[in-house]
Protein backbone atom coordinates (compact mmCIF):
# COMPACT_ATOMS: atom_id res chain seq x y z
CA UNK A 1 0.00 0.00 0.00
CA UNK A 2 1.32 3.50 -0.83
CA UNK A 3 2.57 5.46 2.21
CA UNK A 4 0.06 8.26 1.64
CA UNK A 5 -2.86 5.84 1.40
CA UNK A 6 -1.86 3.90 4.51
CA UNK A 7 -1.36 7.20 6.36
CA UNK A 8 -4.78 8.47 5.38
CA UNK A 9 -6.31 5.14 6.24
CA UNK A 10 -4.75 5.27 9.72
CA UNK A 11 -5.89 8.87 10.12
CA UNK A 12 -9.34 7.93 8.96
CA UNK A 13 -9.52 4.93 11.31
CA UNK A 14 -8.35 7.09 14.21
CA UNK A 15 -10.90 9.74 13.43
CA UNK A 16 -13.67 7.17 13.07
CA UNK A 17 -12.68 5.59 16.39
CA UNK A 18 -12.92 8.94 18.07
CA UNK A 19 -16.35 9.67 16.67
CA UNK A 20 -17.88 6.23 16.90
CA UNK A 21 -17.13 4.28 20.10
CA UNK A 22 -17.41 0.80 18.59
CA UNK A 23 -15.53 1.70 15.41
CA UNK A 24 -12.27 0.19 16.63
CA UNK A 25 -13.85 -3.26 16.37
CA UNK A 26 -13.94 -2.66 12.62
CA UNK A 27 -10.68 -2.62 10.75
CA UNK A 28 -10.14 -1.10 7.36
CA UNK A 29 -10.04 -4.65 6.01
CA UNK A 30 -13.76 -5.10 6.88
CA UNK A 31 -15.57 -5.97 3.64
CA UNK A 32 -18.21 -3.31 4.45
CA UNK A 33 -20.77 -5.56 2.86
CA UNK A 34 -23.58 -3.70 4.54
CA UNK A 35 -22.24 -0.32 3.37
CA UNK A 36 -21.67 -0.93 -0.33
CA UNK A 37 -22.29 2.62 -1.51
CA UNK A 38 -20.01 4.16 1.10
CA UNK A 39 -17.31 1.66 0.17
CA UNK A 40 -17.65 2.41 -3.52
CA UNK A 41 -17.48 6.15 -2.92
CA UNK A 42 -14.36 5.75 -0.84
CA UNK A 43 -12.72 3.50 -3.42
CA UNK A 44 -13.53 5.74 -6.37
CA UNK A 45 -12.40 8.94 -4.68
CA UNK A 46 -9.18 7.29 -3.55
CA UNK A 47 -8.41 6.00 -7.03
CA UNK A 48 -9.28 9.26 -8.75
CA UNK A 49 -7.67 11.81 -6.46
CA UNK A 50 -4.95 9.88 -4.59
CA UNK A 51 -5.94 11.99 -1.58
CA UNK A 52 -3.71 12.93 1.32
CA UNK A 53 -6.80 12.71 3.43
CA UNK A 54 -10.30 11.43 2.75
CA UNK A 55 -13.47 11.26 4.77
CA UNK A 56 -16.72 9.77 3.58
CA UNK A 57 -19.72 10.16 5.86
CA UNK A 58 -23.12 8.61 5.34
CA UNK A 59 -25.49 11.30 6.58
CA UNK A 60 -28.68 9.53 5.56
CA UNK A 61 -29.69 9.16 9.22
CA UNK A 62 -29.92 12.95 9.40
CA UNK A 63 -32.61 13.00 6.74
CA UNK A 64 -36.17 11.85 6.18
CA UNK A 65 -35.20 8.41 4.82
CA UNK A 66 -35.45 4.92 6.37
CA UNK A 67 -32.70 3.67 8.72
CA UNK A 68 -29.84 1.94 6.92
CA UNK A 69 -30.22 4.11 3.81
CA UNK A 70 -27.19 5.18 1.82
CA UNK A 71 -28.67 8.21 0.08
CA UNK A 72 -27.09 11.29 1.65
CA UNK A 73 -23.31 11.65 1.91
CA UNK A 74 -20.71 14.20 2.92
CA UNK A 75 -17.20 13.84 1.53
CA UNK A 76 -13.99 15.64 2.33
CA UNK A 77 -11.19 15.18 -0.20
CA UNK A 78 -7.75 16.63 0.41
CA UNK A 79 -5.64 16.33 -2.70
CA UNK A 80 -2.91 18.25 -4.45
CA UNK A 81 -4.82 17.61 -7.68
CA UNK A 82 -7.11 20.48 -6.70
CA UNK A 83 -4.29 23.02 -6.73
CA UNK A 84 -5.06 25.97 -8.97
CA UNK A 85 -8.63 24.87 -9.58
CA UNK A 86 -11.61 27.03 -8.61
CA UNK A 87 -14.17 25.46 -6.28
CA UNK A 88 -16.65 24.73 -9.02
CA UNK A 89 -14.06 22.82 -11.03
CA UNK A 90 -13.10 20.78 -7.99
CA UNK A 91 -16.70 19.92 -7.24
CA UNK A 92 -17.33 18.99 -10.88
CA UNK A 93 -14.39 16.58 -10.73
CA UNK A 94 -15.80 14.94 -7.61
CA UNK A 95 -19.26 14.76 -9.20
CA UNK A 96 -17.70 13.17 -12.28
CA UNK A 97 -15.90 10.55 -10.20
CA UNK A 98 -19.17 9.61 -8.52
CA UNK A 99 -21.36 10.02 -11.60
CA UNK A 100 -22.74 6.50 -11.41
CA UNK A 101 -23.70 6.74 -7.75
CA UNK A 102 -25.25 10.18 -8.21
CA UNK A 103 -27.42 8.98 -11.06
CA UNK A 104 -28.57 5.89 -9.17
CA UNK A 105 -28.78 5.80 -5.40
CA UNK A 106 -27.09 8.93 -4.01
CA UNK A 107 -29.54 11.78 -3.61
CA UNK A 108 -27.38 14.34 -1.83
CA UNK A 109 -23.63 14.86 -1.84
CA UNK A 110 -21.98 17.56 0.27
CA UNK A 111 -18.44 18.19 -0.91
CA UNK A 112 -15.35 19.77 0.59
CA UNK A 113 -12.41 19.69 -1.82
CA UNK A 114 -9.21 21.14 -0.43
CA UNK A 115 -5.54 21.21 -1.28
CA UNK A 116 -3.19 19.92 1.42
CA UNK A 117 -2.16 23.50 2.20
CA UNK A 118 -5.77 24.62 2.63
CA UNK A 119 -6.50 21.61 4.83
CA UNK A 120 -3.45 22.42 6.93
CA UNK A 121 -4.74 25.94 7.53
CA UNK A 122 -8.26 24.84 8.37
CA UNK A 123 -8.60 21.14 9.22
CA UNK A 124 -12.33 21.16 9.96
CA UNK A 125 -15.06 19.01 8.50
CA UNK A 126 -18.08 21.02 7.42
CA UNK A 127 -21.43 20.39 9.00
CA UNK A 128 -24.59 19.75 7.03
CA UNK A 129 -27.60 21.95 7.74
CA UNK A 130 -30.56 20.35 9.53
CA UNK A 131 -32.96 18.43 7.33
CA UNK A 132 -36.24 20.09 6.50
CA UNK A 133 -37.96 16.88 5.56
CA UNK A 134 -37.96 17.37 1.80
CA UNK A 135 -37.04 13.75 1.09
CA UNK A 136 -40.18 12.45 2.74
CA UNK A 137 -42.78 11.52 0.14
CA UNK A 138 -40.41 12.57 -2.65
CA UNK A 139 -40.75 9.88 -5.27
CA UNK A 140 -37.36 10.71 -6.82
CA UNK A 141 -35.73 9.90 -3.47
CA UNK A 142 -37.84 6.75 -3.16
CA UNK A 143 -36.55 5.57 -6.53
CA UNK A 144 -32.99 6.23 -5.43
CA UNK A 145 -33.50 4.32 -2.19
CA UNK A 146 -34.88 1.43 -4.23
CA UNK A 147 -31.84 1.55 -6.52
CA UNK A 148 -29.60 1.47 -3.48
CA UNK A 149 -31.33 -1.59 -2.09
CA UNK A 150 -30.98 -3.57 -5.33
CA UNK B 1 -41.70 34.88 -23.73
CA UNK B 2 -42.89 33.92 -27.22
CA UNK B 3 -41.37 30.45 -26.99
CA UNK B 4 -43.17 29.86 -23.72
CA UNK B 5 -46.46 30.92 -25.25
CA UNK B 6 -45.81 28.63 -28.23
CA UNK B 7 -44.96 25.73 -25.97
CA UNK B 8 -48.05 26.48 -23.91
CA UNK B 9 -50.13 26.24 -27.08
CA UNK B 10 -48.54 22.87 -27.89
CA UNK B 11 -49.31 21.63 -24.40
CA UNK B 12 -52.96 22.58 -24.56
CA UNK B 13 -53.40 21.08 -28.01
CA UNK B 14 -51.81 17.80 -26.95
CA UNK B 15 -53.96 17.67 -23.86
CA UNK B 16 -50.98 17.61 -21.55
CA UNK B 17 -51.03 19.39 -18.19
CA UNK B 18 -51.79 23.08 -18.53
CA UNK B 19 -48.83 25.39 -18.76
CA UNK B 20 -48.95 28.41 -16.53
CA UNK B 21 -47.99 31.67 -18.16
CA UNK B 22 -45.58 34.11 -16.69
CA UNK B 23 -46.74 37.28 -15.04
CA UNK B 24 -46.63 40.49 -17.05
CA UNK B 25 -43.19 41.50 -15.86
CA UNK B 26 -41.81 38.20 -17.11
CA UNK B 27 -41.17 36.86 -13.63
CA UNK B 28 -42.44 33.47 -12.52
CA UNK B 29 -43.58 33.74 -8.92
CA UNK B 30 -41.70 31.67 -6.41
CA UNK B 31 -44.78 29.61 -5.57
CA UNK B 32 -46.05 28.93 -9.11
CA UNK B 33 -45.41 25.77 -11.10
CA UNK B 34 -44.16 25.45 -14.67
CA UNK B 35 -45.22 22.49 -16.79
CA UNK B 36 -43.28 22.08 -19.99
CA UNK B 37 -43.87 19.54 -22.69
CA UNK B 38 -40.51 18.42 -23.97
CA UNK B 39 -36.97 18.16 -22.69
CA UNK B 40 -35.76 20.46 -25.47
CA UNK B 41 -38.28 23.10 -24.41
CA UNK B 42 -37.04 22.86 -20.85
CA UNK B 43 -33.42 23.35 -21.89
CA UNK B 44 -34.31 26.32 -24.10
CA UNK B 45 -36.41 27.96 -21.43
CA UNK B 46 -33.76 27.36 -18.82
CA UNK B 47 -31.31 29.21 -21.03
CA UNK B 48 -33.64 32.19 -20.80
CA UNK B 49 -34.66 31.67 -17.16
CA UNK B 50 -31.15 31.82 -15.77
CA UNK B 51 -30.60 35.22 -17.38
CA UNK B 52 -33.89 36.74 -16.24
CA UNK B 53 -32.48 37.99 -12.98
CA UNK B 54 -29.10 38.79 -11.45
CA UNK B 55 -29.57 35.99 -8.93
CA UNK B 56 -31.50 32.86 -9.87
CA UNK B 57 -31.93 29.91 -7.54
CA UNK B 58 -33.33 26.45 -8.28
CA UNK B 59 -34.32 24.98 -4.96
CA UNK B 60 -36.66 22.66 -3.09
CA UNK B 61 -39.50 24.67 -1.72
CA UNK B 62 -39.59 28.45 -1.74
CA UNK B 63 -37.54 31.14 0.02
CA UNK B 64 -40.48 31.61 2.37
CA UNK B 65 -40.77 27.88 2.97
CA UNK B 66 -37.72 25.86 2.00
CA UNK B 67 -38.23 22.08 1.93
CA UNK B 68 -34.61 21.05 2.23
CA UNK B 69 -31.79 22.00 4.60
CA UNK B 70 -29.32 22.66 1.78
CA UNK B 71 -31.82 24.84 -0.10
CA UNK B 72 -32.60 26.65 3.14
CA UNK B 73 -28.89 27.30 3.68
CA UNK B 74 -28.70 29.07 0.30
CA UNK B 75 -31.72 31.21 1.17
CA UNK B 76 -30.27 32.11 4.57
CA UNK B 77 -26.85 32.99 3.16
CA UNK B 78 -28.38 35.25 0.53
CA UNK B 79 -30.58 36.81 3.20
CA UNK B 80 -27.54 37.52 5.39
CA UNK B 81 -26.10 39.52 2.51
CA UNK B 82 -29.35 41.39 2.12
CA UNK B 83 -30.30 39.56 -1.08
CA UNK B 84 -34.03 38.95 -0.72
CA UNK B 85 -35.24 39.80 -4.21
CA UNK B 86 -34.31 37.11 -6.68
CA UNK B 87 -35.92 34.56 -8.94
CA UNK B 88 -36.39 31.20 -7.36
CA UNK B 89 -37.88 28.06 -8.85
CA UNK B 90 -39.29 25.21 -6.80
CA UNK B 91 -38.16 21.98 -8.45
CA UNK B 92 -40.49 19.93 -6.24
CA UNK B 93 -43.41 21.36 -8.19
CA UNK B 94 -42.08 20.46 -11.60
CA UNK B 95 -40.34 17.16 -12.25
CA UNK B 96 -39.28 18.18 -15.76
CA UNK B 97 -37.67 21.31 -14.40
CA UNK B 98 -36.00 19.29 -11.69
CA UNK B 99 -34.41 16.91 -14.18
CA UNK B 100 -33.91 19.57 -16.82
CA UNK B 101 -31.88 21.91 -14.64
CA UNK B 102 -29.52 19.08 -13.69
CA UNK B 103 -28.86 18.46 -17.39
CA UNK B 104 -28.64 22.17 -18.17
CA UNK B 105 -26.12 22.88 -15.43
CA UNK B 106 -24.44 19.49 -15.71
CA UNK B 107 -24.82 19.35 -11.95
CA UNK B 108 -26.45 16.44 -10.15
CA UNK B 109 -28.00 18.08 -7.10
CA UNK B 110 -30.33 20.83 -5.95
CA UNK B 111 -30.02 23.69 -4.90
CA UNK B 112 -28.34 25.44 -7.84
CA UNK B 113 -27.36 29.10 -7.89
CA UNK B 114 -26.86 31.33 -10.94
CA UNK B 115 -25.30 34.82 -10.95
CA UNK B 116 -25.90 36.84 -14.13
CA UNK B 117 -26.74 33.72 -16.06
CA UNK B 118 -23.61 31.90 -14.96
CA UNK B 119 -23.73 28.79 -12.82
CA UNK B 120 -22.05 29.40 -9.47
CA UNK B 121 -22.61 26.10 -7.72
CA UNK B 122 -24.66 24.57 -4.95
CA UNK B 123 -24.95 25.04 -1.21
CA UNK B 124 -21.35 24.01 -0.41
CA UNK B 125 -19.82 26.48 -2.84
CA UNK B 126 -22.08 29.35 -1.80
CA UNK B 127 -21.23 28.65 1.84
CA UNK B 128 -17.50 28.62 1.17
CA UNK B 129 -17.77 31.80 -0.86
CA UNK B 130 -19.62 33.37 2.06
CA UNK B 131 -16.99 32.19 4.54
CA UNK B 132 -13.97 33.31 2.53
CA UNK B 133 -15.39 36.68 1.52
CA UNK B 134 -15.73 35.88 -2.18
CA UNK B 135 -19.51 36.22 -2.08
CA UNK B 136 -19.32 39.90 -1.15
CA UNK B 137 -17.07 40.45 -4.17
CA UNK B 138 -19.25 38.44 -6.53
CA UNK B 139 -22.37 40.30 -5.43
CA UNK B 140 -20.52 43.57 -6.00
CA UNK B 141 -19.87 42.50 -9.60
CA UNK B 142 -23.63 42.07 -9.95
CA UNK B 143 -24.14 45.59 -8.68
CA UNK B 144 -25.42 44.32 -5.35
CA UNK B 145 -23.93 45.73 -2.19
CA UNK B 146 -23.79 43.07 0.49
CA UNK B 147 -25.57 43.97 3.70
CA UNK B 148 -22.59 42.56 5.57
CA UNK B 149 -20.50 45.50 4.41
CA UNK B 150 -22.92 47.88 6.07
CA UNK B 151 -23.01 45.75 9.19
CA UNK B 152 -19.21 45.86 9.26
CA UNK B 153 -19.24 49.61 8.84
CA UNK B 154 -21.65 50.07 11.72
CA UNK B 155 -19.57 47.99 14.06
CA UNK B 156 -16.44 50.09 13.48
Amino acid sequence: MLPSVSRSTRLLSARLSASRPLAHFRTHMDPDSNRPVETTIRTKLTERFKPDFLEVHNESHMHAVPPGSESHFRVLVVSSQFAGLPLIQRHRLVNEALKEELSSCVHALAIQAKTPEQWGMDPTLGKSPPCMGGSKGDHTVEEKLKAGRE
Amino acid sequence: MNSLIRSTGRCLRSGAAACLLRTADGRVGAASARFLCSAADVQKDLGELVKKDKVVVFMKGTPAQPMCGFSNAVVQILRMHGVDQYSSYNVLEDQELREGVKVFSNWPTIPQVYFNGEFVGGCDILLQMHQNGDLVDELKKLGIRSALLDAEKESK
